[in-house]
């Protein structure tokens, strides 16, 4: 099966980011495809580079680059949503892609399933 | 075209979902698609009428749903015991709705391809 993913909360604030990518693990590990994750709200927060958590801690963000490199999944940060907090492509970790809300309704059009994670 | 229904369940201001899932709206309406929204809970909220946002410093976008219709969207639905519990009626919205109950809003979400919850 063809899924999309929908992000709408920050990393380590709410479980959603880390519901979501484990999720992606389980869908890929069963044989499904990750047609695209969609970052939104305060999910774009999931792309930034400069996030350091401390070292006995999971590090979502490079979890998710690591998904994006090993999988070839498609990472897409809303433009607006970045804008409004600070999320450009000049602080986008390694595997995303910064693009618009077209990406999401594509994503909507062209997946079997569009799973939201949100509060 | 695919059937988006993005269902609305949080109060206007005090989060960003509502601004930001109008966004969505729009651009699934600009990308041609069959758009549906729902409200429910406190998201029955987004519409009520007479909306003052001056004092807190944000935007009053309650008009762009008055606009919904340019963009061809007309179907809103409104869920009645949302409505009832919170002592709102249609008369207290800002545009017109259809109000259905629990059971027929579960319904239509059925009928669905995509339903976007924000």
């Amino acid at each position: 099966m063809k899924i999309a993913v929908l992000v709408n909360e920050g990393p380590y604030q709410h479980q959603a980011s880390d519901s979501a990518y484990l999720f992606c693990m389980a869908a890929l590990a069963k044989g499904h495809e990750i047609q695209r994750v969609f970052f939104y709200h305060d999910g774009v927060n999931n792309a930034s580079k400069f996030t350091e958590p401390p070292q006995d801690d999971r590090n979502i963000v490079a979890r998710w680059s690591k998904l994006a490199e090993e999988h070839k999944v498609d990472l897409v940060v809303c433009v607006a949503a970045g804008l409004r907090r600070g999320v450009v492509a000049d602080t986008l970790a390694p595997g995303f892609r910064i693009s618009g809300l077209g990406q999401l309704i594509d994503s909507g059009i062209k997946a079997d399933r569009l799973v939201t994670f949100g509060d | 075209m695919k059937k988006f229904m993005l269902v609305n369940r949080k109060a206007p201001y005090g989060s960003i979902y509502a601004l930001e899932s109008l966004e969505v709206v729009l651009i699934a309406a600009a990308f041609e698609q069959d758009v549906s929204l729902a409200f429910i809970d406190d998201g029955v909220y987004q519409l009520k009428k007479g909306m003052q946002t001056k004092a807190i410093a944000t935007k009053n976008f309650s008009p762009t749903y008055r606009a919904l219709e340019d963009y061809d969207i007309d179907k809103l639905y409104v869920e009645a015991e949302s409505l009832a519990a919170r002592g709102l009626t249609a008369e207290d919205l800002v545009t017109d709705v259809k109000v259905v109950d629990a059971k027929t809003l579960g319904e239509l979400m059925e009928q669905q391809d995509v339903v976007l919850s924000f």
